[in-house]
């Protein structure tokens, strides 16, 4: 007997009993539907999240000061701060794999111009802190090498500040206050919103390092070095590098631990990533279950059907069906079912997490990795669940079943 | 002597070992000529169905041989025997069992597509001959639910028919069936006999059996008649008489 003609039987035997076709689907349709649902979600969190930190900038490397442990006693980052702008020049003079290296100082401040006062964090940092970053100017422009040199009172703000005290206006070449110092803004940065953690990126205000440093912050000692690499295979070895330059300028024993820590952008979008991926995998293990349940439902009703259909089978023993052709059959209605049932569930799926998205703004991804494997396992679900009642049915005798009442 | 479609000796079939031991066939020699139309009598328990399910290929026998269109049957395995039932065999059944809410075309079609032989054959077409030779060309995509009894039955017929079988098995054919339809049914077997199909069926009623040209008795497994039937009666002009009365 031809494949096809099988397959057609199959067919046939489950659109004639379209209700009970439809019932035994609809487990799988919801177990495939909220397995598409909750990898939709997980795998939107993860592109968002990586979407973010590549939002920090390219091959960023950012050093900090303190040290995670010392002699084998965590001491905390920050413990005590030893990182100057010293050692941001010692970088950037020897720091041969850098292709960027500028001082972060932190001051709170308010800014008090235009409409009114707003409390924001100011950040001193060199002009290759934009190159760093990767982060454009919408309006005007970034303050040069000689604002830097000559401490110049000039500022950058994010758009968050822009848009609160120069609503619908343009900022540049106006004046702020920051402590009482005036700075004239040079530019406005593009919009670059939320970090992972939920931080507003565009709420702060950029002034040249050396300005921050002798009027605002009135200290040495600053908050965090940013440094790039101008490719990203580069890292590894420029993250040594940096740890030998500081460690020579901070005159450290050998006996002795940094005093300062080096880390890349690459380890936080993989810790990010590697938690929402554990999240995915959760989420669409509890929908398996539904799924798996799904399964029993189709190998229950396929077992009433074969008991339902006892005459039927010894029937088409009668005219000629081996064990095997019905075997097959049965395998196959189960496997059309389970099948059909992903499509419907895919789709489904796809409509509610697209749905959710527009509710809740949620970022969703429907890859087609997902889509396959939803239907894999739903063929999956189909064979293994269709196979012992399958098997009961072709194990029947021809002569008990023709006589079964 | 016409060619012997069905050579049985000695066909035994037994149940059970030692003392539960039921012998359901003892002994049995038959031998069926092509074109013949034979009645099977025999009291319930007699092994008449025995015998049926034995010809027909649905069980083995515990000994004897019997060979089957000038093959040998007895000792095939499942798959073989599924086969020769495919292409040899037509059954009738008493139930009809017709697959339900399917038409009368797909029903007929049922046993060609199970067909291994190869033979590339146009089953839409076989269907709808085999449907036309017992009158129902009109009826083709009606449902069981939409016959009568008698065209229920006449469905099953063309379906044993439609894979050209060496014989065709009827089990008590006309027992869910009135006597007006009976004769009806019958009158279309004998009509098919007189084509060259050969009948065997399995039935009670002698008022059945006169419409074959011979008969067997069982009676606790054994042969105890088989004789051809004097006075055969053609199914057709009892119909137009009862019509009449």
């Amino acid at each position: 007997m031809k494949a096809r003609r099988l397959v057609m039987v199959a067919i046939q035997s489950i659109v004639k009993n379209l209700m009970r076709t439809l019932l035994t689907m609809l487990g799988v349709i919801i177990g495939v539907g909220s397995v598409t649902v909750m990898v939709a979600i997980g795998q939107g969190a993860q592109d968002q999240i990586r979407k973010q930190v590549e939002g920090l900038g390219t091959n960023m490397i950012v050093i900090t000061p303190g040290s995670s442990s010392q002699g084998g006693v965590s001491r905390g980052a920050a413990s005590f701060n030893r990182l100057t702008t010293e050692d941001s020049d010692a970088l950037q003079r020897g720091g041969f794999l850098l292709s960027a290296v500028s001082p972060v100082i932190m001051a709170p401040a308010q800014v008090v111009g235009g409409n009114g006062n707003w409390r924001t964090i100011v950040q001193g940092v060199d002009t290759y802190y934009q190159l760093i970053r990767d982060w454009e100017v919408s309006s005007g422009t970034f303050f040069d090498v000689s604002d830097v040199r000559s401490k110049k009172k000039v500022a950058v703000i994010g758009a968050t500040v822009a848009s609160q005290l120069f609503p619908g206006s343009d900022p540049v070449g106006q004046r702020i206050q920051l402590r009482n110092v005036p700075f004239e803004i040079v530019g406005v940065l593009a919009e670059k919103g939320q970090t992972a953690e939920g931080n507003d990126q565009d709420d702060t205000v950029l002034a040249p390092y050396t300005t921050v440093q002798t009027r605002l912050a009135g200290r040495m000692f600053i908050a965090q070095i940013l440094a790039s690499t101008s490719s990203p295979d580069d890292m590894p070895a420029a993250q040594k590098e940096v740890a030998e330059i500081l460690r020579e300028t901070h005159a450290l024993a050998d006996w002795e631990d940094d005093d300062f820590t080096v880390r890349n952008q690459t380890d936080l979008a993989e810790t990010a990533e590697g938690t929402t991926q554990v999240m995915t995998f959760l989420l669409a293990a509890i929908a398996s279950i539904s799924l798996l349940v799904g399964g029993i439902g189709i190998m229950n009703i396929m077992l009433v059907s074969v008991t339902e259909r006892t005459r039927e089978i010894g029937l088409r023993m009668a005219v000629g069906a081996r064990g095997s052709d019905v075997l097959v059959q049965f395998m196959i209605e189960a496997v059309v079912m389970s099948v059909l049932g992903g499509v419907i569930g895919v789709a489904g799926g796809a409509a509610a997490a697209l749905a959710l998205a527009r509710v809740t703004g949620w970022g969703v991804a429907i890859s087609p990795e997902t889509v396959v494997l939803a239907l894999v396992f739903a063929a999956a679900v189909g064979v293994f669940f269709g196979f012992y009642p399958a098997r009961r049915a072709a194990a029947l005798h021809p002569i008990e079943a023709l006589r079964f009442e | 002597m016409k060619h012997a479609v069905i050579e049985a000796n000695g066909l035994s079939k037994v149940y059970g070992t030692g003392a539960t031991e039921v012998r359901a066939l003892d002994g049995v020699d038959l031998d069926v000529a092509r074109g013949e139309m034979l009645a099977i009598m025999g009291a319930s328990g007699s092994g008449k169905s025995t015998l049926m399910n034995i010809l027909g290929c649905l069980d083995v026998p515990t000994r004897g041989s019997y060979r089957l269109d000038e093959s040998k049957v007895d000792g095939l395995d499942r798959n073989a025997l599924a086969d020769i039932r495919n292409r040899r065999i037509g059954f009738v059944f008493q139930v009809f069992n017709l697959l339900p809410r399917t038409s009368a075309l797909e029903n007929v079609e049922l046993p060609l597509l199970y067909d291994r032989s190869g033979r590339t054959v146009d089953t839409r077409a076989l269907a709808t001959t085999a449907l036309d030779r017992v009158g129902l060309g009109d009826r083709l995509h009606h449902e069981p639910s939409e016959l009568s009894g008698g065209q229920q039955q006449r469905v099953a017929i063309a379906r044993a028919l439609v894979s050209e079988p060496a014989i065709v098995l009827a089990d008590e054919p006309t027992g869910n069936l009135d006597s007006r339809t009976t004769l009806d049914v019958m009158a279309l077997f004998q009509e098919l006999n007189e084509q060259g199909v050969t009948i065997l069926m399995v039935t009670h009623e002698p008022d059945v059996a006169v419409y074959c040209r011979r008969v067997i008795e069982l009676r606790d497994g054994r042969l105890i008649r088989d004789e051809p039937i004097v006075g055969r009666r053609v199914a057709a002009e009892d119909s137009l008489v009862e019509e009449v009365a």
